[in-house]
C-alpha cells in the first residue's frame, strides 16, 4: 500500500512532466520511488515512441494538413493522449510556448508538424543545438520574415525575436544588436516558396544562399567579427541573461505562474534563489537540457510548488482524456476532441502571436470556463469510459459495502489527485453528497456508481480543480 | 426611424473561406467579368439586376428585395494595402486591425471594453459557435460563445432539469467570494459567477421565444435563429457574431456558391422577417465581411485566393445603396490578377462603431479612415 503522501508528490511531478497519470500507475510509481519516476522520465529514449503510422493509417488527412489547423492539432493530440514519453511530448509544448509559431500566418500546418518533431528530436538534448534547428527551421524562417532578410535589405523580425523572446529579453541588447543579429542571418532562407495553385504545396526546405549573406563585419554585444548565425547563438550563450531568462521559462511553465513575459525585466522572479539555481545548472553543463529538468523536478522549490499554477487548456484536455482512458488509440472523435484546446483559448499550432500565450490566471474567462467545466464533467461522470470505471471500482471497495456521504467526498476528492479544497468547497461537495444519503455499494452499485460520478464532475467543475 | 431609447445592436456574419466580390456583385455590363470568367460567368439575363451596371449572384433573391426595400448597403472594394491572400493572415488583420504585426485583441472586444467597462453584463457580447474569433478578444472582456443556445450551460452532463439546478447552486456557492483566498482564486470566483449569470440570462431565450418564422436547416439558418433568440429576448447583448463557409472555392465553385449564397441569403431573410415580427429590428445594424476576394480570372472550375472583396450592411437604419466604387477591371489595373482595393475595411468598421454603435473609432481601428456613410444620419 502506497502512502499518500508518496502519491500526491508523484501525482503532482506526473501532471507538470507530463499529461497526468492514473491512480494504478502513481502506485506502480511510488514503489519505485521519486526519483526514480523522475529518471525515468527523462530517460524518455528507454520507452517507446508513438506509432504514428497507426495514427497516419486511420486519419490520413493528420499526416499532410497542408494550409488547415484542425488536422495538424489532432495530430499533436494524438501523440500527447497516446504517448509513453510524456515529459519529451511536455517539453515540445514547452518550446512551443516558448518558440510560439503559428499557423495564422505560416498557413502550413505539415512544416508547423515537423517544427514540433524537431523539438521532440533536440528538446531535451542542448540548447545551442536547439537554437541552431530552430534558426533553420522552415516554418520558423517563413513566420518571423527571415526569408525577406537579404544582405541589401535585412529584415529585423527574426533577429529581434530571437533576443527578445528566445533567448534574451528585453533589457539585454541594443537595437544596434537586433540589427547587427539580423544581418548575420541573411541568407538563411526556404527554397520552392512556390505558388500553391495550381499544382499543391512543395515542400520547404532550409537553404542557405552565401551570395545573399551580408559578409562584413558585426558589431554584436560586444564582440566583433565577420559573424554567421551560428557565431551570433554562441555570443547569446555567454551572455548571462540567456541562462536566467530560459530557467525563469523553465519555473513559468512547471513550477508557478510568472507575470506575463513582457514584464519580466520590470518585475523580479517569484523565486530569484530558484532561478539562479537552475540558470547556474544549465551552465555548468554547457546548456544541456536534462540535467536542468532533473534539477527543477527534484527540488524542494518543485514540490512546494503543488496546485499553484492554472492548468493550460491542453492539459485540461490531454490530462482528463489521459485520466478517463477516453480517445486511445485511432478515433473517429479525434479531430472534433482536438479542437477542444482551442475552444479553451489554446489552439495549439496557432498560438495568437509570436510571445505566445498568456498564461496563468488569463486562461480563464466565462467562456473558456464554461468549456473546461463541461469537458471534465462529461468524461468523469461518464462511468462507462475504462478510466472512471476503474475510479468507481477503487471508491467501491474504498470502505466498505456502504458509504457515509463524509467518506464518498472524501473518495472523490482522493481519486481527482488527491486534490486538497477549501472549506467552503468540501461543505458544498458534503451538501451534495448528504442530498441523496448513505452510499450503498453492494444493493444498489449502479446508482452509487452515477453518484460517484457526478460527485467527481462536481469536484471537476471546482476553482480548486483549475490548478494542477 | 429607430426608437432612441434601445441600444444600437451589431450582428456580424463573417463569410469565412475568402467570398468572390466579382460573381456576388456582379458587373454585369463589363466585358472585362465575362472575358475573365470563361467557366463561371452568370449570363446577363441571370443576373439580379440591381441598377444599370450592378447585379447580384442568383443565388441572393432574399438579399436584393432586402436592397429593394432600402435597407441594404453595398461597400465596394472593400480591403487593405498588400493583401497577403492568406486566410489566417487575412482574418487576422481584419479582426485585429493590424496589418503591419500580428495583434491580439479584437476590435469588437475593444468595442466590448467601452460598451460594458465595468463588465456588468457576461452577456453583452455573444459569439454564436464553437470558438471565439479574435474579433471579440480584449483583456478584461468577457463574451459568451454558445455553440447552441438551447443547450448552452454548466454541468449539461446532468440530464435531470431538477437535480441539475441543485448541483448550480452547489456550483454557485462553491464560487461566491470568500475572504483570504488570494487574487486568483477571487478572479476564479467572479469568472464562475459570471458564466453561471451569463448561462442563466441565456437560458430565458429559448423558453421566451415564439416565432412564426420557420428557418431552414443550414448552420447558418440555425445560428441566426439563436441570435434572434437571445435578441428579442432582451437581455442586453449589444454585440452578435456568427460565421458561415467555406467560401473558399478554389474548385466546383458554380454549384458550391451558389449554395452558399442560397444559405446565408435565405437564413437573413428569415432573420430579419423574425426580427420585424417581434418588433426588434429597428435597434439592429447587420455586417457581413470576408478575409478577401477572389482572382479575377477563374482556374476553369473555381477561383484563388484574391484581394478586395465586398462588405454589406443590412438594417432599417442602413441608408441602402452603393459605397465606394467597383475597383478597375481592366487588366492592367489589376494587382497580380486582383481587383485593387479602395475602401479600407477599418473605414467601414468606423462607420458602424461610431455612427452606429457611437463610440470613438480611432482608438479601436487603429488610426483614422475614410468613412463611406451608409448608417442613416440619426438613424439611431
Amino acid at each position: 500500500m502506497s502512502n499518500r503522501e508518496d502519491v500526491a508528490l508523484l501525482a503532482h511531478l506526473m501532471r507538470r512532466a507530463g499529461f497526468g497519470a492514473t491512480r494504478d500507475e502513481l502506485e506502480a510509481m511510488a514503489d519505485q520511488g521519486y526519483e526514480a519516476a523522475v529518471e525515468k522520465l527523462l530517460d524518455y529514449e528507454s520507452q517507446p515512441a508513438v506509432d504514428e503510422h497507426l495514427l497516419y493509417r486511420y486519419h490520413p488527412i493528420t499526416e499532410v494538413p497542408g494550409g488547415a489547423a484542425a488536422p495538424g492539432q489532432a495530430n499533436w493530440l494524438y501523440f500527447m493522449v497516446n504517448t509513453e514519453r510524456p515529459l519529451n511530448e511536455k517539453m515540445a509544448l514547452f518550446w512551443h510556448h516558448v518558440f510560439a509559431t503559428g499557423n495564422a500566418k505560416v498557413d502550413n500546418c505539415n512544416h508547423l508538424l515537423e517544427q514540433i518533431q524537431m523539438f521532440r528530436d533536440v528538446g531535451m538534448t542542448n540548447y545551442r543545438d536547439l537554437l541552431v534547428r530552430l534558426a533553420s527551421n522552415p516554418a520558423m524562417i517563413y513566420w518571423l520574415d527571415n526569408n525577406e532578410n537579404h544582405k541589401v535589405a535585412p529584415n529585423e523580425n527574426w533577429g529581434r525575436e530571437l533576443l527578445e523572446l528566445f533567448s534574451l529579453g528585453v533589457g539585454n541588447y541594443t537595437e544596434q544588436d537586433v540589427y547587427e543579429c539580423s544581418r548575420a542571418f541573411t541568407g538563411w532562407t526556404i527554397s520552392a516558396k512556390m505558388p500553391r495553385y495550381p499544382y499543391g504545396r512543395h515542400p520547404w526546405q532550409f537553404e542557405y544562399r552565401a551570395e545573399d549573406h551580408d559578409e562584413t563585419d558585426k558589431s554584436f554585444l560586444g564582440y566583433t567579427g565577420n559573424f554567421n548565425g551560428e557565431d551570433i547563438i554562441d555570443i547569446i550563450l555567454k551572455q548571462p541573461a540567456c541562462p536566467r531568462f530560459i530557467a525563469r521559462h523553465l519555473y513559468n511553465f512547471f513550477v508557478e505562474d510568472e507575470p506575463q513575459v513582457p514584464a519580466w525585466n520590470i518585475e523580479e522572479p517569484r523565486n530569484p534563489e530558484a532561478i539562479r539555481m537552475l540558470s547556474e545548472t544549465f551552465v555548468e553543463n554547457d546548456y544541456d537540457i536534462k540535467p536542468v529538468l532533473r534539477a527543477l523536478f527534484n527540488s524542494d522549490f518543485f514540490k512546494a510548488a503543488m496546485y499553484k499554477k492554472v492548468k493550460n487548456p491542453t492539459e485540461v484536455v490531454v490530462g482528463t482524456l489521459r485520466l478517463t482512458g477516453d480517445l486511445q488509440g485511432p478515433d473517429p472523435r479525434l479531430e472534433a476532441v482536438a479542437r477542444e484546446p482551442g475552444y479553451m483559448g489554446q489552439d495549439i499550432l496557432d498560438p495568437p502571436s509570436v510571445e505566445g500565450w498568456h498564461t496563468g490566471h488569463e486562461w480563464i474567462n466565462s467562456g473558456s470556463l464554461v468549456k473546461r467545466i463541461n469537458f471534465v464533467a462529461d468524461r468523469i461522470s461518464d462511468t462507462d469510459l475504462p478510466g472512471v470505471k476503474r475510479i468507481v471500482e477503487r471508491i467501491a471497495s474504498a470502505n466498505g459495502p456502504t458509504m457515509t456521504p463524509e467518506e464518498l467526498v472524501e473518495n472523490c476528492l482522493d481519486q481527482m489527485g488527491p486534490l486538497p479544497v477549501s472549506d467552503s468547497t468540501r461543505r458544498e461537495l458534503l451538501t451534495q453528497a448528504q442530498s441523496e444519503g448513505a452510499v450503498n455499494w453492494q444493493s444498489e452499485y449502479d446508482d452509487a456508481a452515477r453518484r460517484t460520478g457526478e460527485m467527481l464532475a462536481l469536484i471537476g467543475a471546482t476553482r480548486e480543480y483549475q490548478f494542477g | 426611424m429607430a426608437n432612441s431609447n434601445k441600444p444600437p445592436v451589431l450582428v456580424v456574419l463573417q463569410l469565412t473561406g475568402g467570398n468572390d466580390y466579382f460573381n456576388s456583385v456582379i458587373p454585369y455590363t463589363d466585358a472585362n467579368y465575362y472575358d475573365s470568367r470563361r467557366s463561371l460567368q452568370i449570363p446577363e439575363n441571370r443576373a439580379l439586376k440591381l441598377d444599370d451596371e450592378i447585379g447580384l449572384h442568383p443565388a441572393m433573391a432574399p438579399m436584393k428585395d432586402i436592397y429593394e426595400q432600402g435597407d441594404m448597403a453595398i461597400i465596394h472594394g472593400v480591403g487593405y494595402e498588400n493583401s497577403p491572400r492568406s486566410h489566417f493572415r487575412s482574418m487576422d488583420i481584419w479582426h485585429t486591425c493590424e496589418p503591419d504585426k500580428v495583434g491580439t485583441e479584437g476590435w469588437l472586444g475593444r468595442a466590448l471594453s467601452h460598451l460594458d467597462p465595468k463588465s456588468e453584463n457576461p452577456v453583452t457580447g455573444v459569439n454564436v459557435g464553437q470558438a471565439l474569433p479574435r474579433a471579440l478578444v480584449a483583456p478584461g472582456v468577457s463574451v459568451a460563445s454558445v455553440a447552441d443556445v438551447s443547450t448552452y450551460g454548466l454541468l449539461t452532463n446532468i440530464e435531470q432539469q431538477e437535480q441539475r439546478q441543485q448541483v448550480l447552486e452547489r456550483f454557485a456557492n462553491m464560487y461566491a467570494p470568500a475572504v483570504g483566498s488570494g487574487q486568483v482564486m477571487d478572479y476564479l470566483g467572479q469568472t464562475g459567477l459570471d458564466a453561471l449569470k451569463g448561462a442563466d440570462i441565456l437560458k430565458v431565450a429559448p423558453q421566451k421565444y415564439n416565432s412564426g418564422v420557420e428557418y431552414g436547416a443550414s448552420p447558418i439558418a440555425q445560428k441566426l435563429k439563436d441570435i434572434a433568440m437571445i435578441h428579442t429576448a432582451d437581455v442586453g447583448t449589444r454585440v452578435f457574431y456568427c460565421d458561415h463557409g467555406s467560401f473558399d472555392t478554389h474548385a466546383a465553385q458554380a454549384t458550391t456558391h451558389a449554395q452558399l449564397w442560397t444559405d446565408v441569403s435565405e437564413a437573413i431573410a428569415d432573420f430579419w422577417d423574425d426580427l420585424r415580427e417581434h418588433d426588434a429590428d429597428d435597434n439592429v445594424v447587420m455586417f457581413l465581411f470576408s478575409e478577401f476576394g477572389r482572382r479575377v480570372r477563374d482556374n476553369g472550375s473555381g477561383t484563388d485566393h484574391g484581394a478586395a472583396g465586398v462588405a454589406f450592411a443590412i438594417g432599417p437604419s442602413v441608408d441602402g445603396g452603393m459605397y465606394s466604387e467597383y475597383p478597375e477591371t481592366r487588366p492592367e489595373a489589376l494587382q497580380q490578377g486582383d481587383l485593387v482595393p479602395n475602401q479600407d475595411f477599418r473605414g467601414v468598421y468606423s462607420t458602424i462603431l461610431e455612427d452606429w454603435m457611437n463610440l470613438e473609432a480611432p482608438s479601436i481601428v487603429n488610426g483614422h479612415f475614410e468613412k463611406p456613410a451608409f448608417v442613416r444620419a440619426n438613424g439611431h
